[in-house]
């Protein structure tokens, strides 16, 4: 065929909103503006390495780990549950599962506060119930909250993607070889979802670390993730260089767990997102 | 193919309605109308206001908002937008007045100039009236929950008492929060002395474990809700929310506060300088200010507006307080050259655990 | 039996932490008292206010304005490039797709704030025009990734075939490629127009001039609370999304059985993807 003209539009696009705009900003994380004039300087990617900022990305990627962690635990076995052969109505229960996404995000985490805050609804129904009332918002807690919350439903749907076109007759084989439930899940069901799995992961993983704004609705204002950081430098210190600097670390550092995941996923004949 | 034909048809219908629409609801703002763009603080105005202004002058209002002055100045020197009339606050008045970010405001076209009390006029950060208008002025305090705190509250000492562990609401300002500290400590809320400033983070890093939060304009809605028991807040902010629930009280504490002044500004980038006069003008018309000191609950500048409030709000303490009470209070100065000692030290109390 | 039910409860649990929220949300649209702590009894004044108020109004016109136009320009756009990056050699085409992915592996933030840094290193003024090419750029990686499998599906001699039997390269394109591809495309709309009516983060770097979407208008209302006519309008688009959608499964499911098949697994192959971008 001899349509790669077709292509032309979108490549002009592309360097001029992908590629210009990107090296726009590597070129602010690596100049200062004086004065003088442009200036070439590192200065920028040295202030990332100041303890206190550092400490601010590794609780981005702490507070991330620990969600993508419960996402996996509690999605994986609703996956499984949902793939399982006796729910008829699994079509609607998927599209259950799709449904809280049609409303706004932000609306939805808003919707958390008035459930946690303290005169908020859990606490009254808390007291009703004669229980202390708990405290929830603005702590690390709430802001793994919003996250499950809002990233569970990117766990559970590639996880049941893989489970439902697993060969049957291979777990049946299993089972007739002898192997109890849990030989089965471990050795044949597990590896086989593995894609789903890793797909998942970084599905969860990847919005989670960015994040400014469950931090911000949750947390308070103070608990500061690298999200809001950057947020800061660009609208409120109108530091661009340093804003750029954190971006463009972490770009790399999501560019890389990407490239380690897709590694990963080809290994084990995934493939399943890209 | 008949399929085919029928989703290109209906993408290119779609096409052609929304950019209809696009031309029908653009043609509100930029046909032959004039047309202004405002940018205030958040819940700073009496929006009937703006479109009474729309009405009687036939000039359009593009009507923005931002959080902290920092924030405003940062989307200014941006320029990606051409604001025509901003609400700084005095230190930063100073600021975009020395980097040459305003216009100089004829006067002359503001006639209702004349209502602004002397005692607002002259100040240090435009000390001949040449760049700004005054708006707004007020305090800033301790906003507590009398149910919750049973003792006096005078001194900005009580905001570090571990009985209120977590139950403290702190500004998202970091001018404002840092004043605190200092004022605190009994230094100037405007000093450039490292060692003092070090000290102002050393104690709010001390009392981050019993900050519940930090926040922005939300404070009123939690505080009249009783989420704390107590929380720093703008006089005007005060006024609003003891209306809204007679259990709260505000106190200015005895070792002196910020005494502000918000004001209107033209900066330079504003190509309808005619219709901004116009605006501000507008804006101090006596029964025009008045609507917005009555629904914002902030203190005007305006003397025909103040002679038509109620007795009540006129002695009202926290809105109008006598000149005794504010004997240690001070007035933000541009303190732009250390602004990065400043967001260095505001990076460390947010990241600080 | 134990183990079903089990099961069962389970999953109604993480239903219930799923829905919640909107429950509370959509509890509160009816609410009399304007404060979100308290019961005031049942009503529908926000219902009627909502209509008349112009702030959000106006956010709900741009939003889907913006989704519209953004979502049908990408698709051509991305049709386009779809057909053409498939017609490439090996080596363009790696680094085509390569680049392809950076907006959708990229965190929405830096995105943003490229884009943004672009506009004002333009001096283009930000507004409605600067928020429509953002959302266009980060709509037509998703376009061009449910095309190209339909594209490398398609049996590859198809069109030479048609020119053979002396159809023009157009008429080839037309009438041969496109209905082959056809529900790839209208999915990478579909996902374009979702990806873009709920994008927060790159909408809130480069808009100005009063232009604004919902999700910002919700973002900045959060400062001072929302205003339950915000509730009301999320609880009527999420009610028809709602019976759009089980429109759409019942239709499907009197439909007879094989095409039944060929949809649900062009929705398995797809439609999670719809959720990549989802930004935060």
């Amino acid at each position: 065929m001899k349509q790669r003209w077709m292509a032309y539009p979108y490549i002009v696009w592309m360097i001029l909103f992908i590629v210009v705009p990107l090296a726009l900003v590597v070129f602010y994380s690596v100049t200062v503006q004086s004065g003088a004039g442009i200036r070439f300087t590192m200065e920028n990617f040295r202030r990332c390495l100041d303890p206190i900022y550092i400490k601010v990305l590794i609780r981005s990627v702490v507070l991330a780990l620990i969600s993508t962690g419960v996402c996996l635990l509690l999605g994986y076995p609703v996956a499984w549950i949902l793939s399982g052969k006796e729910y008829s109505k699994k079509k609607i229960l998927y599209l259950l599962i799709v449904l809280p996404m049609w409303m706004n995000f932000l609306l939805r985490t808003y919707s958390w506060m008035t459930l946690l805050e303290r005169n908020g609804v859990i606490n009254f129904l808390l007291t009703r119930l004669h229980l202390p009332p708990l405290h929830i918002l603005y702590t690390d807690g709430a802001v793994v909250l919003g996250m499950v919350y809002n990233f569970l439903p990117f766990m559970i749907l590639p996880i049941y993607s893989v489970l439902s076109k697993l060969d049957g007759s291979m777990i049946e084989a299993a089972q007739d070889l002898g192997g109890d439930a849990f030989t089965v899940f471990r050795r044949i069901i597990l590896p086989l979802s593995l894609p789903g799995v890793v797909s998942g992961i970084t599905m969860v993983f990847m919005p989670a670390v960015t994040t400014f704004v469950i931090s911000r609705l949750l947390g308070g204002g103070q608990f500061m993730l690298i999200g809001n950081l950057i947020e800061q430098q660009f609208l409120s210190s109108g530091d661009w260089g340093f804003g750029s600097a954190l971006s463009v670390i972490m770009m790399l550092l999501i560019l890389l767990s990407m490239g380690i995941m897709q590694r990963h996923e080809q290994e084990s004949e995934g493939g399943v997102l890209w | 193919m008949g399929k085919t034909r029928k989703m290109v048809l209906i993408l290119l219908t779609l096409v052609m309605i929304s950019s209809f629409a696009g031309c029908a609801g653009g043609s509100g703002g930029k046909g032959s109308r004039k047309s202004i763009t405002v940018y205030n603080w958040g819940d700073y105005i009496d929006e009937s206001v703006t479109k009474d202004f729309e009405k009687k002058y036939g000039i359009h209002v593009t009507y923005e908002t931002f959080a902290t002055n920092e924030d405003m100045y940062v989307k200014l020197k941006a320029g990606g937008i051409h604001y025509d009339v901003i609400f700084p606050s005095d230190y930063m008045v100073a600021r975009l007045i020395r980097e040459g970010m305003l216009q100089k405001i004829d006067l002359k076209k503001i006639p209702n100039y004349k209502y602004i009390g002397e005692e607002y006029k002259d100040l240090a950060y435009d000390p001949d009236n040449e760049y700004s208008v005054p708006y707004m002025w007020g305090t800033v305090g301790i906003l507590y929950n009398t149910t919750m705190v049973k003792e006096p509250v005078d001194s900005w000492d009580i905001l570090w008492d571990r009985k209120y562990k977590k139950n403290i609401f702190m500004l998202d300002s970091q001018r404002d929060s840092i004043a605190v500290a200092l004022k605190k400590l009994g230094y100037s809320l405007n000093t450039r002395d490292k060692m003092e400033l070090k000290a102002a983070r050393k104690e709010l890093i001390r009392q981050k474990p019993l900050v519940l939060s930090y926040l922005g304009d939300e404070v009123k809605d939690k505080m009249i809700s009783g989420e704390a028991a107590m929380a720093v807040v703008w006089s005007g902010d005060a006024v609003y929310t003891m209306k809204e629930n007679p259990h709260l009280a505000y106190a200015v504490p005895k070792e002196g506060t910020n005494l502000w002044y918000d004001a209107m500004c033209i900066p330079k980038s504003s190509k309808n300088r005619k219709e901004a006069e116009a605006f501000i003008n507008y804006m101090n018309d006596p029964d025009i200010a008045l609507r917005n000191t009555e629904y914002i609950g902030y203190s005007t500048p305006n003397t025909g507006a103040f002679e038509k409030l109620d007795e009540e709000t006129k002695s009202d303490a926290t809105a109008y307080p006598d000149n005794q009470s504010l004997k240690d209070s001070e007035v933000f100065e541009d303190l732009s050259d250390i602004i990065s000692t400043y967001n260095r030290i505001w990076d460390e109390i947010k990241a600080a655990q | 039996m134990v183990s079903r039910f089990l099961k069962k409860f389970y999953v109604s649990l993480i239903f219930a932490f799923l829905y919640v929220p909107i429950l509370v949300l959509i509890l509160f649209s009816f609410n009399a008292s304007k404060s979100r702590a308290h019961w005031g009894g049942f009503t529908l004044k926000w219902y009627v206010e909502l209509f008349q108020d112009q702030q959000i109004l106006s956010a709900l016109k741009y939003t889907i304005l913006i989704a519209v136009l953004s979502s049908a320009i990408a698709t051509l756009i991305g049709l386009a490039a779809s057909i053409g990056i498939f017609s490439m050699r090996k080596a363009p085409q790696e680094i085509l797709l390569n680049l392809n992915y950076l907006p959708v592996l990229n965190p929405d933030i830096v995105t943003g704030i490229s884009l943004m840094a672009l506009y004002i290193f333009t001096r283009m003024p930000l507004g409605f025009v600067t928020m429509l090419l953002s959302h266009i750029t980060f709509n037509i990686p998703y376009v061009i990734l449910s095309i190209l499998p339909k594209l490398k599906q398609m049996n590859r001699h198809l069109y030479e075939a048609a020119q053979d039997l002396g159809a023009t390269p157009v008429v080839a394109l037309r009438k041969v490629i496109l209905p082959e591809i056809m529900p790839g495309v209208v999915a990478g709309f579909l996902l374009a127009f979702t990806l873009s009516l709920d994008d927060f983060v790159i909408s809130f770097f480069t808009t100005g001039s009063g232009v604004s979407n919902l999700s910002i208008l919700i973002y900045s209302m959060a400062r001072r609370g929302i205003s339950p006519k915000i509730n009301a309008l999320s609880t009527l688009m999420f009610s028809s999304v709602l019976l759009l959608l089980l429109l759409v499964n019942w239709l499907t499911s009197r439909e007879n059985p094989e095409r039944r098949n060929k949809i649900g697994k062009n929705k398995e192959n797809g439609s999670y993807l719809t959720d990549t971008g989802h930004d935060i």
